[in-house]
């Protein structure tokens, strides 16, 4: 019976995906799909190398409190970055005095509601808090960045690309040397975004954040170019959204190197029980 | 049963000797995994694989039920008790990380273990329950991690749920009722969340049960072998333990050490960057793939694109999918040819690294976005995955001249066997 229906089982559906194919490779022909301005002028992030690329990277504290700097006097009037609490600022090098002027002079206070009385109110940020919710008037609320970084190929490189790739769109060629509004002449960027070719869709509501050299004073006397700044606030938002990667990596080697040792005696357990076997 | 030279459990603690008589649980290990299993002295390291699944399990297992402790089923709260687990619980990414890499790792194993079975045709008699237990473990898996891969409640766990279960609305007239019932809702919500972290507790413990039946099963006739010939006599076998506890703590050395080498080095390498987003079911994700491990089936579904007389392309494209593993169970009365090993199967051993390639094309196209030419080539590649199980295996069966076979297990080891004879009066044959 198997042997019966089997194969007419198997030429059905080789049937059906027959006509499927020929129906797709009719429709590729007669109509093929048109080429995207996405597809042409979508750009991959710049290939930069940070402190903590590779199995043996680790985190710039100096560079991650640079970072900080520019979240908090430029990123942070419109993103949140709710999954980090002001105590995990410790990881980079502040002491707990820090931190707690750091939490109580932010910004954005915490939210309190009394249960009792009903009323709502705010108060300064303890370092047991999170980052506040930043309440944005604009067009929807910017993406929360915690995790930005994990959750855009590319990484912290395409947060770097990102924040370094605003250009003019008109005259604006890619690396074949065709020009963007000549080939695509409707993909104009409408009023009110901006062009980025490092954005999937090119245009995005954020008007580029670090504009010139300087906008941002580092504490620790580094020149803050906009690349600098650029690289800096990557690396921040690289940490927050995996602030144990260190200690991943660091974990690591000593579990390799016991499986390594592990794995070779056990080899030569194994040679020496079959000796007699082959 | 067992063969009748098998080892024998012999206690000789007193308090052993108790238990023995009372409860023989160390007398049952024995015989199962133990010194009392005698197993084919020729075994290769792909027979390491079914261990290897036994200790994946194992590791699912354990990381999950600490994650079950931290994590909150709740699609409100969800996203964030997983990043409070990556964050705040004292190893809770590496925890994480061990899970979801687990989950890989685990897949990895039994593929490989599944496609061992098909060379050396390991479903044949008078193994076939085997076999058919193993498909079910296989389709319970796939069940387990699809559900698994929803709990953290990103962009891809939400429309994941939302494709997959969608597939239940292309079943005539009653799919969608169905797929509302399933769901509690008329998409992924909490109602979904809460019944699959519920389910995705429980099936491991399911899986758990049948792998029992398995290992059972295997033991009515005892492990096969390369050759595909069976036991015949002491000479043939080694006892379980100490012969491949060895050989498979070697293996486990090396699973363990590609274990972590994804856990603590590269722990995002096989997931998508949108699962690091919140679910929004306001905002599609450009492409939805689900996990690598689906993709060779995801291409199967997405190749039916045209409808097919009267059957909807949709209907079309959950049939063949599902299909796709059911043709498993057949297998055994598919592939008819009297030689099981592929060593010894010429024709037949051809077809098998064709399969192969083909299901690595598939994946491929799977993962891919679902445009030409990964359409069109996994539509060519769907159609050889069906042939090769439905058509080509029957017909290759009959019509092979299979090789010659070594005369024992012991001869095709040592080259010659002075203990197998075809009768007492005949001489050893070489």
């Amino acid at each position: 019976m198997v042997r019966l229906f089997g194969p007419l089982v198997g030429l059905f559906f080789a049937v059906a995906l027959f006509w499927s194919f020929g129906n797709g490779a009719y429709n590729a022909i007669t109509q093929p799909t048109p080429a995207t301005v996405e597809a042409s002028f979508h750009m991959h992030p710049k290939e930069i190398a940070f402190s903590f690329d590779g199995p043996f990277g680790t985190f710039d504290r100096a560079q991650l409190q640079r970072g900080f700097k520019i979240y908090q006097e430029v990123c942070s009037n419109c993103h949140s970055l709710k999954q980090v609490a002001f105590r995990d600022l410790t990881a980079l090098g502040y002491n707990v005095a820090e931190v707690k002027a750091i939490a109580k002079n932010w910004g954005n206070k915490a939210q309190t509601f009394d249960p009792k009385t009903g009323d709502r109110g705010e108060r300064p940020n303890l370092p047991s808090d999170h980052f506040p919710p930043v309440y944005y008037a604009g067009q929807g609320a910017p993406p929360d960045l915690s995790l930005v970084t994990k959750a855009r190929h590319g990484g912290p490189q395409y947060v770097y690309s990102l924040l370094t790739g605003y250009a003019e769109q008109v005259g604006y060629k890619n690396e074949k040397g065709e020009e963007l509004l000549k080939k695509f002449p409707d993909a104009k960027t409408p009023d009110g975004l901006y062009f980025n070719p490092y954005f999937a869709n090119l245009n995005l509501a954020m008007p580029a954040p670090l504009v010139s050299d300087g906008q941002v004073t580092y504490s620790d006397g580094k020149t803050a170019t906009v690349d600098q700044m650029a690289r800096d606030v990557s690396a921040f938002l690289a940490w927050t959204a995996e602030p144990k990667m260190d200690k991943r990596k660091q974990t690591g080697w000593p579990v390799l190197g016991f499986l390594l040792f592990a794995t070779v005696l056990a080899y030569l357990a194994k040679r020496n029980i079959w000796a007699d076997k082959h | 049963m067992s063969f009748p030279w098998a080892n024998e459990y012999k206690p000789v603690h007193p308090f052993m000797r108790y238990l023995d008589e009372r409860l023989p649980l160390p007398r049952f290990v024995y015989n199962v995994v133990g010194g009392g299993y005698p197993v084919p002295r020729n075994l290769n390291y792909m027979w390491n694989f079914g261990v290897l699944a036994g200790v994946a399990l194992m590791l699912q297992i354990v990381t999950g039920v600490v994650l079950a402790m931290h994590y909150a089923a709740n699609a409100g709260v969800a996203f964030d008790s997983v990043e409070h687990i990556m964050r705040d619980v004292n190893w809770g990414w590496m925890l994480r990380y061990a899970h979801a890499n687990g989950a890989s790792m685990f897949f990895i194993v039994v593929y490989t273990h599944i496609f061992r079975g098909f060379f050396y045709s390991s479903y044949k008699a008078p193994r076939e329950m085997i076999w058919l237990l193993g498909v079910v473990i296989f389709l319970l898996m796939m069940a387990t991690a699809f559900m698994g891969y929803v709990l953290p409640w990103g962009q891809m766990s939400f429309w994941g749920a939302k494709v997959i279960t969608g597939l239940f609305s292309a079943i005539p007239l009653i799919g969608t009722p169905l797929q509302q019932w399933l769901l509690g809702g008329f998409a992924p919500d909490n109602a979904a969340l809460n019944r699959f972290f519920s389910l995705h507790f429980l099936l491991p413990f399911v899986i758990l049960g049948v792998i029992v039946l398995h290992v059972w099963a295997l033991h009515i006739p005892g492990s096969s072998n390369p050759t595909g010939v069976e036991v015949k006599t002491e000479s043939d076998t080694v006892p379980f333990h100490p012969y491949y506890t060895a050989k498979d703590g070697f293996g486990l050395g090396i699973f363990m050490i590609l274990y972590t080498l994804l856990v603590f080095f590269a722990p995002n390498l096989l997931g998508h960057p949108d699962n690091y987003i919140p679910a929004n079911p306001m905002s599609t994700p450009a492409h939805i793939v689900p996990e690598w491990y689906f993709w060779p089936f995801y291409a199967i579904l997405r190749a039916f694109t045209s409808d097919f007389f009267f059957i909807p392309a949709k209907l079309m494209g959950v049939l063949a999918m599902f299909s796709a593993i059911l043709v498993w169970f057949f297998l055994p009365w598919l592939d008819t040819g009297p030689v099981r090993s592929g060593h010894y199967r010429p024709l037949f051993r051809k077809f098998f690294y064709l399969l192969v390639i083909d299901v690595l094309v598939l994946g491929y196209c799977g993962g891919a976005p679902a445009a030409e030419p990964y359409v069109m080539i996994s539509q060519i590649a769907s159609m050889y995955y069906f042939l090769h199980f439905l058509v080509i295996l029957p017909i290759v069966s009959s019509i092979e001249t299979p090789q010659p076979l070594p005369f024992s297990i012991t001869e095709a080891v040592l080259g010659k066997d002075e203990h197998s004879v075809l009768s007492p009066t005949s001489p050893a044959v070489a």
